[in-house]
């Protein structure tokens, strides 16, 4: 799915990343806790949260997800927009909740990220 | 800084500056990238120093982190000044945590920080002293595939 989809699909306004919008996004990981992101995390990912200061957008950086969905209409801080643009991940923000978010992007394909661990 | 065999590199982190966390493993990363370390080994070494640096923040007054990168590994050291960890075994569990609200606030302190560090790190040593300060003592070997 690329990013433009997952923009349409959550009807969300783009705050960074406009040129990347033709990424290719194959799984996504959705937490507030960004010690969780940082232990499931896989390269590539779509990282969901609610979580919209500076450290979602280092930890995105640091796991190398490919971009970021704020959830809840949230807009991201001086510093962490600033430092999106600077690492090139490019941010969406919809206003729909988690939940509502995750279930949409998984009905229309887009999987998770540790379906191979789960079943530990 | 060049030493004979590798590079060694030191950074300050400045207790409570929640602006700024994750500075330095940011720093860090890019370092490890430039010198063409495998994408694998990077991330688990960005994860730890991240990790670390966020105790640093949280926990304590001040801390230095010094990278120590050789053919065979890279080496991080994280010393801080702060309120010590009295029950380190406690602490390695998951789940385990002492973080305030603010802490959590910033999506950090719950309980997963000293084992994601474990979880990436080849070999780790932890020190710790209740109202001095804790020391990480981290390892993660090259000359390997990636630990998962």
């Amino acid at each position: 799915m690329k990013l433009r989809d997952i923009q349409k699909l959550l009807q969300a306004e783009v705050i960074c990343g406009e040129d990347r919008l033709d990424t290719e996004i194959d799984s996504a990981g959705a937490s507030d806790l960004m010690s969780d992101v940082l232990a499931f995390g896989k390269p590539g990912l779509l990282l969901i949260t609610g979580l919209s200061n500076a450290q979602s957008v280092r930890t995105a950086d640091i796991i190398e997800a490919k971009a970021i969905v704020y959830v809840r209409g949230k807009k991201p801080d001086r510093e962490g927009a600033e430092l999106a643009r600077k690492k090139g991940i490019p941010i969406l923000s919809t206003r729909f909740m988690m939940y509502r978010t995750c279930g949409l992007l998984f009905s229309h394909g887009l999987s998770g990220i540790t379906e191979g661990q789960e079943k530990k | 800084m060049r030493e004979e065999n590798g590079l060694f590199q030191k950074f300050e982190i400045a207790g409570g500056d929640f602006s700024r966390a994750g500075s330095v493993s940011t720093k860090i990363k890019e370092i490890l990238k430039e010198i063409g370390i495998e994408p694998s080994i990077i991330r688990r070494a960005a994860i730890v120093a991240y990790e670390a640096e966020m105790n640093v923040v949280m926990y304590a007054r001040k801390g230095e982190f010094s990278l120590y990168l050789t053919p065979h590994s890279i080496r991080m050291k994280i010393k801080d000044e702060g309120s010590g960890i009295p029950d380190i075994e406690l602490a390695m569990q998951e789940g385990y945590s002492t973080a305030t609200d603010e802490m959590r606030e910033m999506g950090f302190g719950a309980g997963m920080g000293l084992p994601n560090i474990k979880k990436n790190a080849d070999e780790l040593a932890i020190s710790s002293e209740v109202g001095k300060g804790t020391a990480l003592d981290v390892i993660i070997r090259l000359n390997q595939a990636g630990k998962e």
